[in-house]
């Protein structure tokens, strides 16, 4: 055989890969078709649906107060913050002003359920680059606020603790204190998570240049959340369109411009200080007063057409209504943050490594449930 | 009603967004009708001809912010590729982000709900397109003009069965290939796996 044979044997070829629906990288039950070619990635397609359950459908048949239970199975991981968007965007419709103690009440948790989300996202993301130890970490952290959140309403992770018109109950009395010394704690804490895996030299190795995607980019994609501000996108509905007590507080929306999986590494970790923050604004001035006022047992909302903007943890959520003034909408879009950030994973990851590709995914922070609905 | 703490550092009013968008589709009908024109309609031998209509708009787009919180466009889907790629290029508008994109069954219509926001200006407004066609609803696909529109699109032809010309990959995203039916219309039926109230 001579030397022409033998390189046209060894010819390039590209071939296709299932990453998937069982890969512990992604998370849950998220399938990728990837098209490479030896070890670059010529495309990626998400197979989506595993675990679609018509969220949408079922809520053109339920009434307001039960489609509140169903947005907790969206993004669980900010299940207080979806719960909101849907009481929000019902009050807004009916004109009802809620008290300024539920308002707060909301911020505070949704600033700590942004805080645990993160803890875990910074747990498992180091875990899919290797670094087993943040992981127990991140969740020894989550725990606490867990046992916060399972004090308060019962509930650790789904909590349906918004009702249309407040809360289901008043907090605990023990929350403000549990809250306070969680933050304490948690400032300890943060400093550790930088010195163990962001300014690990093999870490910054694996997630500098990774993934860039670029301010227009972001934007046309319809990025938002973490994905789109590391890109020096400003898009933090929490700054342009500021909900419950979100008008009243002090933060700074962290920003980066490189785009890459570092930046979007660090735009997190600086969420969580200013998650902090604003909970400190807050804790010591919960202003006394009713935690709920009255609505109708059966909620109709006039007709016409509502939507309510809300930063999860993942971005920007949408609620959507059309309402024919029954008690079940006519039509509802969950806008969610996940769907958009997967759809531009093809863009970030073609032409990179597949060993990278983890961690690009990594730092979108996907929640398949969100994407799914 | 909705928000009214959105911000708008702009001074580009609803009623501003709508005497500039309008202005981009006159109505020629709303002028005196230069006889060519009618004569054009006519030889092309299309079946439609002129309706007379009690009131005629200045602009071929219709608006309204009855029951929204948006100023709202209801747009022909003749029309609907023109007026959303100069919504994002032009100079005043820049819709560049495209938030929420919906379908919607409205009984004897199918249609598509566009929510678009401009980064730098902050305005927002609501494109919405119809088409009583429910057998084979079709618009012109928007994802060259925001790339989020691709899986959006995707998502609507799987839900509701319109499908969307000149799309990459119009293939259904969340159900299986075999799947019958398009579950999001209203006419829908799934005995089994319904559960009705």
């Amino acid at each position: 055989m001579d030397t022409t044979t033998i390189e046209t044997n060894f010819r390039s070829e590209e071939y296709f890969i299932n990453m998937g629906p069982q890969h512990p990288a992604t998370h849950g039950v998220l399938r990728l078709l990837l098209t490479i070619d030896g070890e670059i990635i010529k495309k990626v397609e998400p197979d989506l649906g595993y675990i679609h359950r018509s969220i949408e459908k079922m809520c053109e048949r339920d009434t307001y107060q039960q489609i509140v239970h169903l947005t907790d199975r969206m993004d669980y991981l900010s299940s207080n913050i979806n719960n909101e968007a849907v009481c929000l965007t019902v009050e807004n419709a009916l004109e009802l002003e809620v008290p300024d103690r539920v308002k707060v009440i909301r911020t505070i948790i949704g600033e700590l359920t942004r805080i645990s989300s993160h803890c875990l996202w910074w747990g498992v993301m180091g875990m899919d680059v290797g670094a087993l130890t943040t992981y127990f970490y991140g969740f020894r952290d989550r725990e606490l606020i867990n046992d916060i959140f399972e004090e308060t309403c019962g509930a650790r992770l789904t909590m349906n603790y918004n009702v249309p018109g407040g809360l289901m109950f008043d907090i605990h009395p023990n929350f403000v204190k549990r809250t306070k010394d969680f933050i304490a704690h948690f400032k300890t804490k943060l400093p550790e998570y930088d010195k163990l895996l962001t300014h690990n030299v093999i870490f910054q190795k694996r997630t500098k240049g990774i993934g860039i995607l670029t301010k227009e980019d972001a934007i046309s994609f319809g990025a938002s959340g973490p994905v789109g501000r590391a890109s020096g996108y400003s898009c933090d509905v929490r700054k342009h369109h500021p909900y419950s007590a979100l008008d009243k507080v002090k933060f700074q929306e962290a920003l980066k411009t490189e785009g890459d999986t570092y930046a979007r590494y660090l735009v997190r970790i600086q969420e969580m200080w200013e998650s902090l923050s604003i909970i400190e604004q807050l804790i010591d001035n919960i202003p006394e007063g009713e935690y709920r006022v009255a609505t109708n047992a059966v909620i109709k909302l006039p007709k016409g057409e509502f939507y309510q903007r809300v930063e999860t943890a993942r971005g920007e959520l949408g609620v959507y209504i059309i309402s024919d003034g029954v008690k079940s909408p006519y039509r509802l879009k969950f806008r969610s943050p996940g769907f958009s950030n997967l759809s531009l994973l093809n863009h970030i990851a073609v032409g990179g490594k597949i060993g990278d590709l983890v961690a690009t995914m990594a730092t979108l922070d996907l929640v398949i449930p969100d994407i799914d609905r | 009603m909705g928000s009214m703490k959105d911000s708008k550092p702009t001074d580009m009013t609803n009623q501003k967004l709508q005497e500039l968008i309008g202005s981009w589709f006159p109505n020629p009908e709303a002028k005196s009708i230069p006889d060519v024109i009618v004569e054009d309609v006519i030889e092309e031998g299309s079946d439609k001809k002129p309706t007379a209509e009690t009131i005629i708009n200045p602009s071929l787009l219709e608006f309204s912010e009855e029951g929204s919180q948006f100023l709202n466009i209801f747009v022909q889907p003749e029309q609907l590729h023109t007026l959303m790629s100069e919504l994002k290029k032009n100079k005043e508008t820049y819709f560049d982000y495209l938030f929420c994109l919906s379908g919607v069954d409205w009984g004897t219509e199918l249609g598509v709900v566009y929510h678009l926001e401009s980064t730098t200006f902050r305005h927002t407004v609501v494109v919405k397109v119809k088409t009583a066609d429910r057998e084979n609803p079709t618009f012109d696909s928007v994802y060259d003009i925001w790339a989020t529109a691709e899986f959006h699109e995707r998502e609507v032809f799987d839900f509701f069965g319109i499908k969307f010309n000149n799309h990459p990959n119009l293939k259904r995203l969340f159900l299986t290939e075999e799947w019958e039916g398009f579950p999001l219309r209203k006419d829908y039926v799934d005995e089994i796996n319904m559960v009705i109230k």
